[in-house]
């Protein structure tokens, strides 16, 4: 795909901005922080939200939401832990809880899909669900000995460790899902208008039921690098989890309201998070509460950037000029 | 046997419905309904609101199934389930709202869901090649990676039917195309679909715009209150003898009906109330003038899609005018909204009551007096027992039959929520009031009742717009009556011009008589 300058680029422009001006600045101010370790770092670290964050940038360009993830991680991360406690070996293990979490999403697809109810509703149940699963599976942190998980948390290539390896590659693939696979497309159109994506004949159930499902696989497999960064389980793993991941791909430039956006962009929108909360870390004096504010004021920042946006296409002579079309768009009223 | 290359009438039709039935709760939108399509020609689907065409074409593109009879496409039966299997088929629809992605690139919503794919991955450079050789075939050039909502309706338009051909349709199904295009883009698609025509496709054509239909059509199939009238040639049926169709008047009895004359002239002793001059909004209604005075009942005749319920809008501040200007009591006025229009006494009863007037799980009570709130504002609330005496008052005036109240709207009769709605307008007291098919839906002694009440009301002096698909209505209750057609006013006829030949003379006429 040619790359053309569009004003569906400029938030994925702001969002890269943004994470060079903290990035530099902070290298200025901080000795030690522009290092390859605090890169990798930064990935290391923020490789679980970033599979949940990318899951939830493909819901999210659906024009749906995924309120279920942070309790599925948690879940996940206490449901593999036990197996292996059982003498499970750490594969089958992973195999089983990628399988359950995939299989839950593609469950609540389905019913989105087959009762209209509204996604928001739905992955409500959802997460209330998974985070009681979690419980009945554990109420105490269950540590994980096992001679693999101790290979695979040494094993590094040069120095990228295992977690940043496989985040780099499902970014990798998740873009190449979104733009070099009818999948992708379909929810590209899905997200701008469903009902259009209905009538040019688009498999919409399919497409819907297979994003919940990828969400749901992505949710698990952020608890499973849960479970490899701290070598433990916990049912409380992931507690709000899916609001950071909703702010990274928001931060990251997709429209809240679906259609427009790219998974580069919550790459971004994840080291963005990363990098304030590295950056109180080398302040050290600061309260962690800052890193909270910081996302609250950017995630406001970038909603009304993307407002402007949408009113500015609306108004200029490029815009919507059918009224068909504007009902089309999805436009929230403030 | 070299048929195939031969387009005659005698070959085996490409489309066959036969005795196609659907029914919807309480309705027969299609019954028993037949209509043949043949390749290479342009076959209007004719009728008046309810008459069936949409549901006939839904049944046809998968978007709904039908109930009974036989859909027979190129000698075999069909019955898709989707637009995506009725695509498959062949058959091909493009909407009147364009029903495209518009934030993705033109070449793409082209070949969403059909993407060529190289390597498994899709090949971006194909469809963008493809798109724009697809667009030019249809003469359109356009740089197809920019994302579709950069370009202009008539653009969008042709961007669905370069989709529709480019699934290799040998039905294209055109469902009020030209709605949202200005005469030389309609030029441009008409040139387009005689070429398309002339490759032997099959197109299906539905327009509410009489010139546009005759321009464009080898054939009309006409359907009123889901049964089929009849298929006519173009070129052999009059336009008053289609009209006459499509509203269900028998022509040679329509002539021989003794001028049914309307409501005597309101004298001109009255000032004028309502004077609009060269009012107009693109796409909407074409500049037209317009009187109403104190105590006169002024009838909007026309054809569906003539443009009578947006003049409605047009006066009550709905949509605003681009052009012109209006006048109240002598005095220049801007309306800017339908709240401007109300603190100007306007009441404006709509088309649509369920969707538009009627809050269905209020009360008769909360129905009726929520204008009069709305203009005093929500601070001055008024009391309970006024609104009680109030509505009590009104359901006795207008006979609503309603056990009490309280009762939620929605369980009373069609004919009683518009007695509801009508009351909720009166109770505001207004000097203009706009009723836009007042009529529909509702029984015929409900139907009495309102006319007679339309007659009370402007005795006592209001001002009243009345729309009426019947035309019978128009001429019985109009002291003065404004003919549209294609969105324009084509003529006003007064007192004892009023009768139904007329007013069908008047819409049938040729833009260019």
């Amino acid at each position: 795909m040619k790359f053309r300058l569009s004003r569906t680029h400029i938030p994925l422009l702001a969002t890269s901005a943004v994470f060079a001006l903290f990035y530099t600045g902070a290298s200025f101010r901080y000795d030690g922080f522009f290092s390859w370790t605090v890169f990798v770092n930064l990935l290391h670290d923020n490789a679980f939200l970033g599979f949940v964050a990318i899951g939830m940038t493909f819901v999210i360009l659906a024009g749906g939401i995924d309120l279920s993830v942070g309790a599925v991680v948690g879940f996940t991360s206490t449901f593999v832990a036990r197996l292996i406690a059982h003498q499970l070996h750490p594969l089958p293990a992973i195999l089983i809880a990628l399988v359950i979490g995939t299989g839950f999403g593609a469950g609540m697809g389905a019913l989105i899909r087959f009762t209209a109810l509204p996604p928001f509703l739905v992955t409500l149940a959802g997460m209330f669900f998974m985070r009681g699963l979690g419980f009945a599976v554990s109420l105490e942190t269950i540590p994980i000995k096992h001679p693999f998980y101790e290979a695979i948390s040494e094993f590094s290539l040069r120095v990228f460790p295992v977690t940043a390896i496989l985040f780099l590659s499902v970014v990798g693939a998740a873009i190449y899902l979104a733009h070099y696979t009818r999948f992708g497309r379909a929810i590209y159109a899905i997200g701008g208008s469903e009902p259009s994506a209905a009538l040019m004949g688009l498999p919409v159930s399919r497409t819907k039921i297979g994003l919940y499902a990828l969400s749901g696989l992505c949710a698990a497999l952020g608890g499973v690098t849960y479970t490899f960064y701290t070598s433990s389980g916990n049912a409380l793993a992931g507690t709000m989890l899916e609001l950071d991941a909703i702010a990274a791909v928001v931060i990251g430039g997709t429209l809240l309201s679906g259609g427009v956006g790219y998974v580069f962009g919550t790459l971004i929108g994840v080291l963005i998070l990363g990098v304030i909360q590295t950056i109180i870390t080398f302040q050290g004096t600061w309260n962690s509460w800052w890193t909270k504010i910081a996302i609250g004021v950017l995630l406001l920042a970038f909603i009304l950037l993307q407002r402007f946006l949408q009113s500015s296409a609306g108004r200029g002579g490029s815009g919507v000029a059918n009224p068909a079309m504007a009902r089309n768009m999805p436009v929230i009223r403030p | 046997m070299n048929s195939a290359s031969v387009i005659s009438t005698d070959e085996a039709p490409l489309l066959a419905v036969r005795g196609v039935t659907k029914i919807f709760p309480g309705v027969r939108a299609l019954d028993g309904v037949d209509f043949t399509l043949r390749r290479g020609e342009i076959h209007a689907l004719m009728g008046e609101n309810g008459a069936g065409k949409s549901t006939l074409i839904k049944v046809l593109t998968g978007a709904d199934r039908r109930d009974g009879g036989e859909i027979l496409f190129d000698g075999c039966s069909i019955d898709p389930r989707s637009p995506a299997e009725a695509q498959r088929l062949g058959i091909s629809t493009v909407y009147q709202e364009v029903n495209l992605i518009p934030f993705l690139s033109v070449a793409e919503n082209i070949y969403l869901g059909r993407q060529p794919m190289k390597f498994g991955r899709i090949d971006w450079k194909q469809i963008n090649l493809r798109a724009a050789a697809a667009l030019k075939h249809i003469d359109v050039e356009v740089d197809v990676a920019r994302p579709l909502n950069s370009y202009s309706p008539a653009i969008q338009q042709m961007v669905s039917i370069a989709r529709a051909l480019d699934i290799r349709a040998k039905v294209l199904v055109l469902d009020e195309p030209t709605s949202s295009l200005d005469a030389n883009e309609v030029r441009h698609l008409f040139a387009v679909l005689r070429r398309l025509k002339a490759e032997g496709l099959a197109i299906i054509f539905v327009s509410h715009f009489l010139d546009q239909v005759y321009a464009i059509s080898d054939r009309f199939t006409v359907l009123r209150n889901g049964k089929l009238i009849g298929e006519y040639d173009a070129a052999k049926l009059p336009r008053l003898e289609l009209i006459a169709k499509m509203i269900g008047k028998d022509l040679k009895a329509v002539e021989e009906m003794s001028a049914r004359r309307g409501a005597e002239p309101v004298r001109t002793a009255h000032q004028p109330f309502l004077r609009v001059i060269g009012l107009g909004r693109r796409g909407s209604m074409t500049r037209f003038d317009l009187t109403i005075r104190a105590g006169e009942v002024v009838g909007l005749a026309g054809l569906l899609g003539s443009g009578r319920t947006e003049t409605a809008r047009l006066l009550f501040g709905i949509d605003r005018a681009e052009e012109g200007r209006m006048e109240i009591d002598g005095k220049l006025v801007t309306l800017t909204s339908p709240r401007g229009a109300i603190g100007r006494r306007f009441g404006f009863c709509p088309e649509d009551r369920k969707t538009q007037a009627v809050i269905p799980d209020l009360s008769v009570r909360e129905n009726i007096v929520l204008a009069l709130q709305a203009s005093k504002g929500w601070l001055r609330k008024i009391s309970t027992q006024q609104q009680q005496e109030l509505v009590e008052n009104y359901i006795k005036a207008l006979g609503i039959a309603t056990p009490d109240a309280e009762r939620p709207v929605k369980f009373l009769s069609g004919g009683n929520q518009q007695k509801a709605i009508l009351a909720r307008w009166l109770a505001s007291r207004p000097r203009f009031l706009i009723l836009d098919e007042p009529t529909r839906g509702i029984d015929v002694g409900a139907k009495v009742e309102i006319e007679k009440l339309i007659a009370r009301l402007c005795s006592e002096g209001m001002a009243i717009l009345f729309i009426s698909s019947e035309l019978e209505e128009v001429v019985r209750d109009s002291h003065r009556v404004v003919v549209l057609r294609d969105r324009k006013k084509v003529c006003e006829l007064t007192g004892g011009q009023i009768d139904l030949p007329s007013i069908m003379q008047a819409i049938a006429a040729r833009a260019d008589e």
